[in-house]
């Protein structure tokens, strides 16, 4: 800190730039995701989209409506709460689970905290992590890529009866006559056969896996989108895969015939999506510039124990949770000294 | 005040030793009846059982009322002919121990069933271990010979990965149960270690008619 | 000895019916959490533990009563902590010899009704102070009061988690139970779905109460 006087005190406004516009800006750089996410995997993933985004802008609407705070849906977050669920679902996931993921997500996630501004976590993960407490089969269903009739059929599990288990997509599976399919993501093949992928498919998105997770490059090249249009704060997805890169390399280079490469665990599962557009978000990540760091950091390490050590095969929704929990912790440790106090930290 | 404080606690001492007494006939009874019944399921077709103890010599002998030692359990058809018997063992689960009998078959030198007699494992996931048809399957004939000098299991009962099942002494995990799998097949692992051994050994005494 | 001041209540209605609603254990008072969130995720269950922990209030409350005039101030807590553990005991004797199978569903948390704050607070509160026949009523409404909140909470986890209700099947074959309502996470769910509710009502209820006597201020 010798560069001088840092003088960072309240909120210094250098642009007109209103919510509405920096939300409007993120669902214009989800929407090539949610177009590759289409392309993939047909109307399934179209309906699935449009089902979370539906009932999350109804929940909004409707919980805005009974607290009569007047309409906070025209501020755009909310849509892009359902598109991210949306993307974060495998494809065949039936719309109803949907619908409960997005109504959770909002309502429990952001609603009942006071709308945007006040929700301590990432509503659309919300929705997701009571989902996959819910229906744990039904989240870890995967269906193949590129599948050959997917513009003009749906994948069997979509339109399941609500409140009725997942139509069992084995036998459709079993039609298309696809090689090597065997209802595993790369995440899993990696994790339980040790076998990795090509890279290049993966990071591709040419592989099976959550609606619009599977292409690490477009991703990556919305998020940079975001970032050189200053709609988002670049340290956080740098140090979220940072933490990822410098968690995995260790293992890899002790026994890189076991352990998963950085640039797998970059590029697979929903890492790059999380990293890019759901760490990131404003509202429930800290607020210093070296807190930033240390959430990014404690996101991405924590994303790879869970994948190397814990039950599941993909972590990154529990690890930016936990990580949108110490927010304000880590928020309150790096408050910058203001000039002239004591150097000692402030009791919390 | 020592004087309230005694009389309370006097008072409390009595009925809780009054209780004590008219409930323990009644919980021992229950106990026997659930181990019963547990022996029953595990070997449909017997009638009666016999409970023996595992003698620190390795060998079996008929258990005395309130012995604490594990216990095995002889079931016998209404001819009073030995079915098999059945053993206890215990594997750490998801959420605590899991409490399994199995039936042990001296004919095939194998187990026959399984039932879960405590666990807390998830529901829905856990409590497959006791319902699941293709889970189950695994303890038709599960491999529990014991090698040349009759002291261990030739082949350690082992839980395997869903789908990979290839040898008779493995038992094909359930998937996205992989911890609840693995508890039983230690737990598996753990009663036929420990009562395999003295049944064998004991065989010949065991399926004496009464 | 030092008499408490005698604010003895005279009986009503109101005596029994106050644990039930206005007074509710779980859902106003918040007390006795444990229990609440740990053994709700069946109807079965809830109720066992319903009534195990009435019966210990009930007996407990009234030995309270009964002894209120013997026992000295300084070691209340003590003696109050003593007949409750006593009942608690009997009550787990009781449970293991109805059924085995219940007492392994239930676990620790029989034991555990020794430290539920709703008998202690009961036998602070009230049952040291009032007479045995006031003590009884009020015991067995807030027993109630807990029992019908825990079964509000084990019906609406059974049927969402399992599909059942005591153990009998309310769907057709292939419905999806909601896996989280049986594991604790959804026990803080239900509570605060019933919470948000009670709140909710009782809400609109004082906004009622205030509009009311707007109004009849305004007609004055």
């Amino acid at each position: 800190m010798s560069k001088g006087i840092e003088i960072r005190s309240s909120p210094h406004i250098k642009r007109v730039v209103s919510v509405d516009r920096i939300m409007r800006s993120v669902v214009l750089a989800l929407l090539p995701i949610c177009a590759f996410a289409v392309y993939q995997f047909g109307l399934s993933a179209l309906l699935l989209l449009a089902t979370t985004t539906g009932v999350a802008i109804w929940t909004e609407w409707f919980f805005s409506r009974l607290s009569g705070k007047g309409a906070t849906v025209s501020d755009w977050s909310v849509v892009i709460t359902g598109i991210l669920l949306g993307l974060t679902l495998p494809p065949g996931f039936p719309l109803w689970m949907a619908a409960v993921a997005a109504f959770v997500g909002v309502a429990l996630g952001k609603a009942l905290f006071g709308g945007l501004g006040y929700n301590v976590m990432n509503p659309a993960l919300v929705g997701r992590a009571f989902v996959q407490a819910a229906f744990p089969v039904a989240i870890t269903t995967w269906t193949p890529a590129f599948a050959p009739g997917r513009f003009t059929e749906l994948i069997p599990s979509t339109l399941t009866l609500p409140f009725m288990k997942p139509i069992p997509v084995d036998d459709w599976v079993a039609g298309l006559n696809l090689d090597g399919w065997t209802g595993a993501t790369a995440l899993a093949i990696q994790k339980f056969q040790h076998i990795e992928p090509p890279i290049l498919d993966v990071f591709t998105g040419m592989i099976a896996g959550s609606a619009g997770e599977t292409s690490a490059l477009l991703i990556l090249i919305c998020g940079l989108w975001l970032a050189w249009q200053r709609m988002l704060d670049w340290r956080i997805p740098v140090s979220v895969m940072a933490g990822a890169v410098l968690m995995a390399l260790p293992f890899w280079w002790m026994d890189p015939g076991y352990y998963p490469s950085p640039w797998f665990v970059l590029s697979s599962g929903g890492l790059m999506l999380a990293a890019w557009f759901m760490a990131s978000d404003m509202v429930a990540s800290p607020i210093t510039a070296r807190g930033v760091v240390i959430y990014g950091l404690f996101i991405g390490a924590l994303t790879v124990i869970i994948r190397l050590f814990g039950g599941l095969n993909e972590g990154v929704m529990y690890a930016i949770l936990l990580g949108n929990a110490i927010g304000p912790l880590i928020s309150s440790w790096t408050q910058p000294r203001v000039y002239g106090t004591s150097k000692k930290p402030q009791r919390l | 005040m020592l004087r309230t404080l005694g009389g309370i606690a006097m008072l409390s001492g009595l009925l809780v030793a009054l209780v004590y007494q008219v409930t323990l006939p009644i919980i021992a009874e229950n106990q026997r009846v659930l181990t019963e019944q547990a022996v029953f399921r595990v070997f449909p077709g017997a009638v009666s059982k016999r409970d023996f103890v595992i003698t620190e010599q390795g060998g079996l002998a008929p258990a005395v009322d309130g012995a604490s030692a594990t216990l095995v359990y002889g079931a016998y058809d209404p001819a009073g002919r030995l079915l098999g018997a059945a053993i206890t063992g215990a594997g750490p689960g998801y959420a605590g121990p899991v409490k399994v009998m199995f039936a042990y078959d001296p004919g095939c030198q194998c187990i026959t069933a399984s039932k879960v007699l405590s666990s807390n494992e998830t529901p829905g996931f856990g409590d497959k271990l006791d319902f699941d048809p293709e889970f189950l399957e695994n303890f038709k004939a599960l491999d529990a010979r014991l090698d040349t000098a009759g002291a261990a299991l030739d082949n350690p009962i082992e839980t395997v990965k869903h789908g990979t099942k290839t040898q008779p002494w493995e038992i094909d995990g359930i998937s996205g149960a992989t911890i609840s799998s693995n508890a039983m097949g230690q737990a598996a692992n753990r009663a036929a270690t420990l009562a395999v051994p003295a049944i064998e050994r004991d065989l010949a005494w065991l399926s004496q008619p009464n | 000895m030092a008499q408490l001041p005698n604010i003895q209540e005279n009986l009503s209605a109101d005596t029994f019916l106050r644990g039930l609603w206005e007074e509710n254990p779980v859902f106003v008072m918040l007390l006795g959490m444990c229990p609440v969130l740990a053994v709700t995720n069946t109807t079965m269950n809830a109720i066992a533990m319903g009534l195990a922990t009435t019966f210990v209030l009930v007996c407990s409350s009234l030995l309270v009563s009964l002894l209120r005039n013997w026992i000295p101030r300084q070691v209340r807590i003590a003696a109050y902590i003593v007949i409750i553990a006593t009942f608690v005991t009997i009550v787990d004797y009781a449970i293991q010899a109805i059924s085995l199978e219940l007492y392994a569903a239930l676990g620790a948390f029989i034991q555990l009704i020794v430290a539920n704050c709703v008998i202690l607070g009961r036998a602070e509160a009230y049952a040291s102070k009032q007479r045995l026949s006031a003590t009884f009523i009020n015991s067995l409404g807030m027993g109630a009061g807990f029992t019908l909140a825990l079964l509000s909470l084990g019906t609406v986890r059974e049927i969402l988690g399992n599909g059942t209700i005591l153990g009998f099947g309310l769907f057709p074959a292939d419905f999806q139970p909601w896996v989280v309502m049986i594991l604790p996470p959804g026990g803080f769910f239900v509570l605060g779905a019933w919470l948000l509710l009670f709140n909710w009502l009782r809400l609109r209820k004082e906004r009622g109460a205030r509009e009311l006597l707007g109004a009849s201020a305004n007609a004055r």
